[in-house]
């Protein structure tokens, strides 16, 4: 019944000592030792009041680690990456320069390639997971509701170096031959965005990053849409209904306004996963340290660089690397403060609605 | 006039709809998609030298995963040995204790940030206080690695299913004069029991599958090794080698790798979600 059989078994025999003396000081109220059984009972009162004291404590501290292991995250990171900041001062985080031989280091290659996978992650994730979510609180007969809400979930439990396989041996060589070639005559040739697709096609880079990334986070976000959706109070989806409104109708004025913040945590989460995101991106971006126009052409990312080039790492080097770590850190720790917030807000107002 | 406004409504939502419903068999269809590939290259290597011998070396043939799985098995068997009890208790605190508290709210908050958080920044960390302390990589590492990981899951799944233990119960067990460490462990844990069960599996599924905190912590053992003190081979890491190397027979054995750990993550996804159901009709 217990979490474990030995520990149960030492609840046990403690339980059974504390109910003997229970017992004892009520089942043997004899006038002449009410006192001594008044002592008892307030020893048991002790005791236990002791005991909770020290379950309080202990499961507070216990909580307490998560906090501390937090600050030892930010703090670590900063004291090896120190170095490397010093070094390079503020002006790391725009510095276009990855140079390992001469210890000269920037963070924009990096930084832009996280950013701009993330990015188209984001852009095709959003609408397929609004989709999805749509479908399984609006349309999607209630039998069928649980099986492909839960597909849809393993979809978030398939490990992210499965991704990765996935996309470097099966879908690089497909879209090198089908999908780049159909962007490339398509929006390829349309001014301003043109020179995005542009370029040598050979499947992996930035674009393909982004795509694998999507369907990675899609899963997270529409678990949130889909729960944001659920709180909207029926009286008002019923309302409209009543009104004559469409199913679609009802979703964009009365669903969406109603759990816009959620949504928008929702979709803030899925950035803060697409961000530190490594394995995955780390097989198909190409890894090359340099910016190009071209979103076919391999770059690199904060997380895989640091997959890729902390095995050989020393020195400076090494604490680039953390200093890149530690970028990593702060920026999805915003990003995921703000999703956080935003989904709370939701949920809290459903409490004050209904 | 109102007829073609009311055309163009349905029209509208049917396009709206269609286009849902496209979304979710796209999304079937990736998932659909990767087990099949992962089926058909994964069962090529899936044979008795997987799992009795060790990876090859550069250039031979032949050879299995048998200490990647055995590595694998023991790192995340400590990692949960560890994260259980801490997840557990963090989880009652916040949950029994936890309602007026700022410490409580603050706890939970950043919790809900370290779920999501980059799992390599962990690593990194690990690689910072232990690793580089004690001048070599260890199995050690990665298990702490791993277990900071799987504690905000256990912890925020414990909180969220003891807070669905009706409140009749536990007022029920204080009314017979329990102190609240006895309601905490003896009555509302156990009434939680199979949810918490379902966190514990969740924990094990996700940490399973990550492969990149155990790049600086673990790393690799190319031979069969239990010590816990030194590096220590793992299978996401073999296959992130094997799969981006150029001899055939390591992508094979990735391949092989691949398959063995998706399989365990998802039957655990789904033990979980049985578990969980039996709480919900019980």
């Amino acid at each position: 019944m217990s979490t474990s059989p030995a520990d149960s078994g030492m609840l046990d025999q403690r339980e059974l000592d504390l109910v003997n003396q229970q017992n004892k000081a009520f089942m043997n109220p004899t006038p002449s030792d009410s006192g001594m059984l008044d002592q008892r009972r307030l020893d048991v009162g002790r005791k236990q009041h002791f005991q909770d004291f020290l379950f309080h404590k202990l499961t507070m501290s216990f909580s307490l680690i998560v906090l501390v292991s937090l600050i030892g995250i930010i703090a670590s990171l900063a004291v090896v990456a120190w170095p490397a900041l010093q070094k390079f001062g503020v002006g790391f985080i725009w510095r276009i320069e990855w140079d390992i031989v001469n210890e000269e280091f920037g963070a924009a290659i990096a930084i832009f390639g996280t950013l701009a996978s993330a990015t188209i992650a984001i852009l095709i994730a959003m609408p397929l997971s609004f989709g999805i979510a749509l479908f399984l609180t609006e349309t999607c007969p209630a039998w069928l509701r649980r099986p492909l809400g839960t597909a849809i979930e393993l979809l978030a439990a398939v490990p992210s170096i499965i991704y990765g396989m996935f996309g470097l041996f099966v879908f690089a060589p497909l879209f090198a031959e089908y999908g780049q070639p159909a962007l490339q005559s398509t929006l390829g040739q349309m001014p301003l965005i043109g020179p995005l697709f542009g370029g040598a096609m050979n499947g992996i880079g930035i674009l393909a990053a982004g795509l694998i990334l999507a369907f990675m986070i899609l899963p997270f976000i529409a678990a949130v849409m889909r729960d944001v959706f659920e709180i909207v109070p029926s009286i008002l989806r019923e309302s409209a209904y009543g009104l004559g409104c469409t199913t679609w109708e009802v979703v964009r004025h009365i669903v969406l306004p109603y759990t816009q913040q959620g949504v928008i945590g929702g979709v803030m989460l899925g950035l803060g996963r697409a961000l530190g995101e490594t394995m995955a991106v780390t097989f198909v971006i190409g890894n090359s340290q340099r910016i190009s126009a071209s979103l076919f052409s391999p770059g690199s990312s904060i997380a895989s660089t640091l997959a890729n080039e902390f095995g050989e790492a020393a020195d400076m080097h090494l604490s680039t690397l953390f200093a890149l770590g530690l970028l990593l850190f702060v920026i999805t720790f915003f990003v995921l403060a703000g999703a956080k917030i935003l989904i709370i807000r939701t949920e809290r107002a459903k409490g004050a609605k209904t | 006039m109102n007829q073609n406004i009311y055309r163009k409504r349905v029209f509208t939502n049917r396009i709206g709809l269609t286009l849902s419903m496209l979304a979710m068999a796209m999304g079937l269809f990736v998932l659909l998609w990767i087990m099949f590939i992962l089926f058909k290259n994964g069962f090529q290597a899936l044979d008795y030298n997987l799992f009795f011998k060790s990876t090859p070396a550069p250039g031979s043939a032949g050879g299995g995963l048998a200490n990647a799985i055995v590595g694998s098995l023991m790192l995340v068997g400590f990692a949960t040995l560890i994260s259980t009890p801490i997840g557990i208790l963090a989880g009652i605190y916040l949950a029994e204790y936890g309602d007026h508290s700022k410490t409580a709210e603050v706890t939970r908050f950043m919790t809900d940030i370290m779920l999501s958080a980059p799992s390599i920044v962990l690593g990194l960390f690990v690689y910072a206080i232990m690793v580089a302390q004690f001048k070599h990589f260890s199995g050690w590492a990665g298990t702490v690695a791993l277990s900071l990981i799987a504690i905000p899951v256990v912890l925020r799944t414990t909180e969220n299913m003891l807070r669905l233990v009706p409140g009749s119960l536990r007022e029920a067990a204080f009314a017979l004069g329990a102190p609240r460490w006895k309601v905490a462990t003896m009555v509302t844990l156990r009434a939680a029991k199979s949810g918490v069960v379902t966190g514990l599996l969740l924990a094990l599924a996700r940490i399973s599958g990550e492969t990149a905190p155990l790049l600086f912590t673990a790393l690799n053992n190319q031979f069969f090794s239990l010590d816990m003190n030194a590096p220590m081979s793992n299978l996401p890491v073999v296959i992130f080698q094997f799969a981006l190397s150029p001899y055939e027979d390591w992508v094979r054995l990735a391949w092989g790798g691949a398959l063995l750990i998706t399989l365990t993550v998802l039957v655990l996804n789904i033990l979980a979600r049985v578990f969980f159901r039996d709480k919900i009709s019980a």
